[in-house]
């Protein structure tokens, strides 16, 4: 044994060649998967493309201002054209907020009966309908607000102002309840409570088995438990659903169309009917605009596109990096 | 002996529990009709924040009494979660029954056979019918189909299958793409397609964005089914020679193919009821249009969208009808995928 | 299992200890269990199990896996109800209270009758220090001398020299064995008459695991234990008594409970003969 002298081979290097129709397989499956990240660069690029000459024109001006105006001559010229999205950026900010800020605590409320209160067969129920409620087509959303909820909804807004009007932003100065941000709010909340309870729902039915034991034998209550180990565990995840659900909400159309009145004026005042919204400004502008509105309104496409993928992609980031660190 | 003996549940609330139970439930709906009779405060919502104000305050000072202050805490978050598992389920129950009570009306034989081209939405119900509409979003999702199955579950392959360098982007560009907001696909198609290239309104122009919105859909709930086949069936496969597509052809695919077929219905139900590209895309026709790549077609959502913005009352009950369709189609699509989903489970 | 153990090194094992049987009953009533049985949903998982754990002493159950041995101690502390299906019959008495009486608050129960259990759960979120105090905050126990109870929890469970300079790290930083015996100080915090250990030393290496069986035998002196084991050089190491449980086909049932050193020496039963001799499990 002392004799010899070990010898560390070199590691070999492995090569296989793959068969001619794994070679397809691969370079087919390949561009199927490329083709999904080709297909955003494609939208930021056409987006860009076809607003470039608005943004051009507005400057940094089509953030800030609020204006949306354009008059054109019988020829169909463009006299003067002013285009600014920033009533439409706070009222879309504005909505998103009231939705998440209803949504969160009732979709973590939900959660936690699912996981820990409820009995097997309700528990299935009830997660049933939560998913199809999530399939609902979001004009049926729209529809059911405009004329069922919207009523109601106007009846609470009332009840705030009148008992809490000297919080700032439940006050008014004209008092028009009807198509308010709030109730886009109340409506989009209703619309991204499915998206945030099963998001919670998987991330706090994650929470390790062990602890939870381990809490009940100390004498834990309950609530005493879910306070030391499911919500300590599912905290980010939770807040990486709630963000999923305000990019979803932001990008939401046709149910904030319906019920929200849209109004070319900065307002933080939730209550007031009047509001904007960038996705709803598109459906709004689009039967009637000219050549040179429309590419004003690609531009706006392109600032609500990149607003909800910022906001996606964060989302998707604390949610993965919670299902991670959480086993 | 020990075979006489009874399985018991000494942990279930015993009769005294309950009857305490029942006594809090009834006096907080006392308070509630006391209070809202006695106060300026009217309407459902009153009845119901009472109740549940005074059911959760009563319940917790019951339990403090017996137990201290650490049940009372439990008992309030017992009410809490409660109240918000109903405010969840409330507005799914208002609006299936608000679709099924003002949709029904509008539900007739004539419906499913004529279309609108003879008729406007204010004329009465007698008049014209939403086959178009229901023909439009057929060929809509379809098409969509075609173009997006083959892009989604190939990127599903590609991120677990082949595992290459660009998975980890690709994993979450797709993730971002589901956040894509569709009024942004809409008017991409519109950009990229429409104004360059047809110059036209067509059934493909909405299809094409509808896939766009579909891919997503489809990846990512095909990775998760893929994700779940054991990995010793690749194994199994490989040693006995098969080349990879061989094992993913003959083996992987067939393990999923309930799975997969999930993720597919899945996506429709998603799409199926899309309105905003479709407002800018398809041009929506009121006649049966069955060529796709020529000519305004019509949809259910562009359908109930055009009823819905006529006003009158004739149209508001189209609009609910159209609703009801539409909704019909969601349910079947879901209960089928669920009834799918679950059978790859019990397997 | 453990099948190279000649029955005679066990009983030696059993009969090194200090006798401590003779005095056991001076402490206290401790906990009876009356013909208790367990199921989940329609299996019968447990039949009949009648045993007296006299106030300090440890009680060992052996037997093999399937046996019905956790199901038996989980019904102790009522942590068997959070199984779906699950059902019972049958008394628990604690001081001669019957621990599953209408009326009674589980969560006191728990305090009264601690847990460890298999794998080592500090809570992640939380420091040494605040592990160990967690009993306390979850049940709302208010304490004055939380700095005493602290040094007497981790003392007593045998880590207060490893760990009182760094009570502000994460409990993960610890090794496995220090891990569960932190575990074990948690558990003792609250105050309780008995514990219960399932398996507690089965993710530990030996030298951990001789370090877990001392801290049972200095905390037997003024507590209850009842271990479960599937390890019986330990159960000849640790405890005053042993019973010996056993499934055949049918529900778990109790075959023999005797002191120690009588199970492996002369056990009375040819099966519990078989088991500790190796013959069969």
């Amino acid at each position: 044994m002392s004799t010899l002298e070990l010898v560390v081979p070199a590691p070999r290097k492995i090569t296989t060649e793959p068969r001619r129709s794994d070679k397809v397989f691969r370079g087919v499956v390949t561009a199927g998967g490329l083709s999904s990240l080709l297909l955003l660069g494609l939208i930021a690029i056409f987006l860009g493309y076809r607003g470039f000459e608005v943004l051009k024109q507005e400057g940094i001006g089509f953030i800030t201002q609020s204006d949306w105006a354009i008059s054109t001559d019988d020829a169909g010229n463009v006299i003067e054209s002013n285009f600014g999205l920033a009533a439409m950026l706070v009222g879309t900010i504005l909505c998103s907020i009231i939705a998440v800020v209803i949504a969160l605590p009732i979709s973590v409320f939900c959660a936690l009966y699912l996981n820990f209160y409820a009995p097997g067969w309700l528990k299935k129920t009830l997660v049933t309908v939560i998913d199809l409620m999530a399939a609902f087509p979001s004009i049926l959303f729209g529809i059911w607000g405009f004329l069922v909820l919207m009523p109601s909804v106007e009846y609470w807004a009332k009840l705030l102002h009148r008992n809490l009007g000297f919080i700032p932003v439940f006050d008014m100065k004209v008092p028009v309840f009807t198509r308010s941000p709030f109730v886009a709010g109340v409506v989009l909340a209703i619309m991204i409570i499915p998206i945030i309870t099963s998001v919670s729902r998987e991330i706090f039915s994650q929470a390790p088995l062990d602890r939870i034991q381990a809490a009940y034998a100390l004498g834990a209550t309950r609530w005493a438990m879910i306070k030391a180990v499911v919500l300590p565990h599912g905290r980010s995840g939770v807040i990486g659903g709630a963000m999923l659900g305000l990019g979803r909400a932001m990008g939401e159309t046709v149910a904030v169309f319906t019920v929200l009145n849209i109004v070319f004026q900065i307002n933080w005042q939730m209550l007031l009917g009047a509001g904007g919204n960038v996705a709803s400004l598109i459906i709004l502008k689009f039967g009637d605009a000219s050549p040179y509105e429309i590419k004003a309104l690609m531009a706006a496409g392109l600032v609500l596109f990149l607003l909800t993928l910022i906001v996606n992609g964060l989302a998707n980031l604390i949610v993965k990096t919670t299902g991670k660190s959480g086993r | 002996m020990a075979t006489s003996v009874q399985p018991t549940k000494p942990w279930k609330p015993s009769i005294r529990e309950r009857a305490n139970d029942v006594v809090i439930f009834l006096i907080s709906i006392i308070s509630s009709f006391v209070v809202v009779a006695m106060t300026p405060m009217k309407g459902k919502l009153a009845y119901f924040a009472i109740f549940f104000i005074s059911y959760a305050f009563l319940t917790s000072i019951f339990k403090a009494t017996q137990r201290g202050s650490a049940a009372a805490k439990d008992a309030l978050v017992n009410s809490l979660v409660a109240i918000g598992t109903i405010v969840t389920v409330i507005p799914a129950a208002s609006i299936l029954a608000t679709v099924l009570k003002k949709g029904l009306p509008g539900i007739s034989f004539g419906l499913f056979t004529h279309d609108m081209g003879l008729a406007t939405p204010t004329d009465p119900l007698s008049n014209g019918g939403l086959l178009h509409a229901i023909t439009g979003t057929l060929t809509l999702v379809v098409i969509a189909l075609i173009l997006s199955v083959p892009i989604g579950i190939s990127t599903a392959l590609y991120l677990i299958e082949i595992k290459g360098r660009f998975t980890a982007p690709i994993r979450f560009l797709v993730q971002a793409m589901s956040g894509v907001p569709s009024i942004v696909a809409g008017l991409f198609i519109l950009s990229a397609i429409l104004y360059p290239i047809t110059k036209a309104y067509s059934g493909l122009m909405g299809s094409l964005a509808l896939t766009i919105l579909m891919i997503p859909t489809i990846a990512r709930t095909s990775e998760e089914v893929l994700n779940l086949i054991p990995n010793e069936l690749r194994e199994a496969g490989t040693a006995l020679g098969a080349t990879q597509w061989r094992t993913v052809a003959m083996i992987v695919l067939p393990a999923a193919k309930s799975g997969l077929i999930t993720a597919i219905i899945l996506g429709v139900a998603r799409i199926a009821g899309e309105t905003a590209p479709i407002l800018l895309l398809t041009g929506g026709g009121d006649k049966v249009n069955p060529n796709a790549f020529n000519g305004p077609m019509g949809s259910l959502p562009y359908y109930i969208w055009k009823a819905f913005n006529a006003g009158s009352p004739e149209a508001i009950t189209r609009a609910w009808a159209g609703l009801l369709v539409l909704v019909g189609l969601v349910l079947i699509l879901f209960t089928s995928a669920r009834f799918l989903g679950s059978r790859e489970i019990l397997k | 299992m453990n099948s190279t153990v000649k029955p005679s090194s066990l009983a030696d094992v059993a009969h090194a200890k200090p006798a401590k049987v003779s005095v056991a009953r001076a402490l206290g009533t401790g906990l009876e269990t009356r013909g208790v049985h367990a199921w989940f949903g329609k299996h019968h998982a447990l039949s009949n199990i009648s045993l007296d754990f006299a106030a300090g002493t440890v009680t060992a159950l052996i037997g093999p896996s399937g046996c019905g041995k956790s199901t038996f101690i989980r019904t102790i502390n009522r942590m068997h109800e959070f199984i779906s299906g699950a059902a019972m019959a049958g008394e628990v008495l604690l001081d001669g209270k019957d621990i599953y009486a209408p009326g009674i608050d589980v969560t006191k129960i728990r305090l009264q009758i601690g847990m460890v259990f298999q794998k080592p759960n500090p809570f992640p979120s939380m420091t040494i220090g605040e592990n160990v105090l967690s009993g306390l905050k979850l049940a709302q126990i208010k304490v004055h001398n939380k700095e005493e109870l602290l040094e007497e929890s981790l003392e007593r469970a045998g880590l207060w020299s490893e760990v009182k300079d760094r009570l502000g790290a994460h409990g993960g930083s610890l090794s496995g064995g220090q891990q569960q015996r932190l575990c074990i100080a948690r558990a003792l915090a609250v105050g309780p008459q008995v514990i219960l250990m399932d398996e507690p030393c089965s993710a530990l290496d030996p030298g951990s695991t001789l370090r877990i069986e001392e801290t049972i035998r200095q905390l037997s002196e003024t507590m209850t234990i009842i271990i479960v084991t599937h390890n019986m050089q330990q159960a000849a190491r640790v405890s005053d008594y042993t019973a010996f449980f056993l499934s055949e086909g049918g529900p778990g049932q109790m075959i023999e409970v005797a002191p120690t050193s009588e199970i492996f020496s002369r056990p009375k039963d040819q099966r519990t003969e078989n088991y500790v001799t190796g013959r069969f499990g």
